[in-house]
């Protein structure tokens, strides 16, 4: 079992997570702008690094929060997490505003 | 070498079986090859096997880093199948089936192949229906498939719980039954023998650390056991494909992943046939020996740890007795776990790379036991032709690029959901 140190609620049990993949896997920032070869890439391959690999979880059964984590994918063990911070921020500002357009 | 069979069982049985040679050699490495295997899996030795038999090329060499059969062909739950939907996988499989069919009279190796039917359970009206639509497909393909309703699965296995009292009602269920299960090192063992008696050189402990090449194409392996020249290397490493890969520069839309597997201690049999439980995911069945063999889910995140998590055995289990109340009893003898290489289809790639001379065997997913003969036959086609065989050419690599991806679930480019 992993145990992962949720920065909002302390250390919780793997099951209370789920898995959100690589999170050094950046999307293009203007997807209309890259050609397809450069899109494909961001959507298909992976570097799947094994050792310290960088990779998204969302504490879905506590505070909701996207976390980056960093685990070692060898030996299982979190290496650091931390909340998931501007980029997703923003995000979340952005369907807020959808959603009270609508 | 000698050939198996109840004579040369009788003729050794009378000096108390002390005569049996090695199945294979133990060969040093050459300086150069014609063709290079990476990996001693079911994969790598059915490559080389169907290279000498089909094409004639034998100056070849298996590389495995460990022994052989000791990556995921030794640690599989052996399901046998080719129930699939989508054209580029069911005639692929279906061959796979085919061949499955004669293949301890052709390896003269008793693969244990036992065609126990293999059933998909259904929970709904709406899982039915899509077990259906897979089935005609299948029949459309020349596949069997039949469709159970509940009072037949009530009959096709009676140990199961198919009253409408349970958490999940059975509503019926889609029967492949040519599936079934075989015993998986004797797979990789009648392929290594055969391939071996051939003339291919099977080489153990011999890890592969570096690709090297010019820009004309590959050139030749680096390994813990010295430099060895080749202009084809064919790689079949299953959860390594990508570090594989990467060292000729090559990325792949593959994860690595942990699968894993249990089995209880052994009883009677009371399981004659493969059951699974996709809506809540478990698959079962019960081995020779009695033990029932079983597993689930991949864990679900990245790992190379060959080991996973209680959650997921507590899980399988939990699914186990909810179709077997009378299972409940029984204690799990051993766990374990595999390196999966997922892709962003849930399908395999078999083919040709950016790089000249380098082929790719691999993105087996949970599904690649089954796939061990037709796998080892398209890939010698490959590797010996420079193209794919008809049956492997919706399976190439570049499908990424130009959008036909082989995605049997619907599930979109996330490895950890296939
Ligand atoms: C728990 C579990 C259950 C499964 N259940 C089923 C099932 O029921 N049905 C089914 O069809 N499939 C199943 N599979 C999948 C199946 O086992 C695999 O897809 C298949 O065995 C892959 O065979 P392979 O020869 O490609 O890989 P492997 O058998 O893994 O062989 C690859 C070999 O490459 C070697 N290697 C790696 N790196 C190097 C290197 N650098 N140099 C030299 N050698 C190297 C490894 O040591 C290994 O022996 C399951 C897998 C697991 C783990
Ligand atoms: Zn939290």
């Amino acid at each position: 079992m992993i145990l992962i140190t949720c920065p909002h609620c302390g250390p919780r049990q793997e099951s209370e997570f789920t898995y959100g993949g690589d999170g050094a896997n950046a999307r293009p920032a203007a997807p209309e702008d890259v050609d397809d070869a450069a899109w494909i890439d961001y959507l298909h391959l992976r570097d799947n690094h094994k050792g310290p690999h960088d990779e998204l979880w969302q504490h879905v059964q506590g505070c909701r929060r996207w976390l980056q984590v960093r685990r070692d994918v060898v030996t299982h063990q979190v290496i650091s997490c931390h909340v998931l911070s501007a980029d997703i921020a923003d995000l979340a500002d952005s369907a807020d505003m959808v959603e009270g357009e609508r | 070498m000698s050939k198996y069979s109840l004579t040369s069982l009788i003729r050794h049985g009378l000096t108390g079986h002390r005569g049996w040679k090695p199945a294979w050699r133990h060969p040093e490495p050459k300086a150069e090859y014609d063709a290079v295997i990476v990996g001693g899996g079911g994969h790598g030795l059915a490559t080389a096997y169907y290279l000498a038999k089909n094409h004639g090329t034998t100056n070849i060499a298996v590389l495995e880093k460990g022994w052989l059969g000791g990556g995921n062909t030794g640690r599989n739950t052996t399901i046998v199948r080719s129930n699939y939907l989508l054209d580029g996988n069911a005639k692929f499989y279906e061959h796979g089936m085919k061949l499955w069919e004669g293949l301890s009279q052709d390896l003269n190796y008793n693969v244990m192949f036992s065609q126990r039917g293999v059933l998909n359970l259904a929970h709904s009206k709406g899982q039915l229906e899509t077990f259906r639509r897979r089935g005609n497909a299948m029949r459309l393909n020349g596949i069997d498939a039949e469709i159970l309703n509940r009072d037949d699965v009530a009959k096709f296995v009676p140990a199961m719980d198919t009253s409408p009292n349970t958490r999940f009602p059975i509503e019926g269920g889609l029967l492949q039954p040519r599936g079934g299960s075989a015993r998986h090192d004797a797979v990789a063992w009648g392929y290594a023998r055969s391939a071996d008696q051939r003339g291919v050189d099977i080489i153990q402990n011999c890890e592969v650390t570096g690709i090297r090449r010019d820009q004309n194409g590959v050139l030749g392996v680096e390994t813990s056991r010295g430099y060895i020249a080749t202009k084809k290397i064919g790689l079949a490493v299953a959860g390594h494909s990508s570090q594989l890969a990467a060292m000729a520069d090559v990325r792949l839309p593959i994860e690595s992943h942990v699968l894993q597997a249990m089995v209880s201690e052994p009883v009677k049999p009371v399981l004659d046939t493969v059951v699974t439980f996709g809506a809540a995911h478990l698959y079962v069945s019960q081995s020779d020996k009695g033990e029932l063999v079983m597993g689930g889910d991949i864990d679900g995140y990245n790992s190379f740890a060959q080991r996973g998590s209680l959650a997921v055995i507590e899980h399988v289990t939990t699914c186990l007795v909810a179709l077997f109340p009378q299972f409940s009893r029984l204690r799990i003898l051993r766990t374990w776990g595999g390196i999966m290489d997922m892709t962003t289809d849930g399908s395999p790639i078999i083919g040709t790379t950016p790089v000249p001379g380098l082929f790719l065997n691999g993105g087996w997913c949970y599904g690649g036991f089954k796939a061990t003969p037709a796998s080892g036959w398209v890939f010698a086609h490959t590797l010996a032709t420079g193209q794919p065989h008809a049956l492997n050419a919706e399976l190439s690599l570049d499908r990424f690029h130009t959008g036909r991806v082989l995605d049997e679930k619907g599930a979109g480019p996330y490895p950890w959901l296939h």
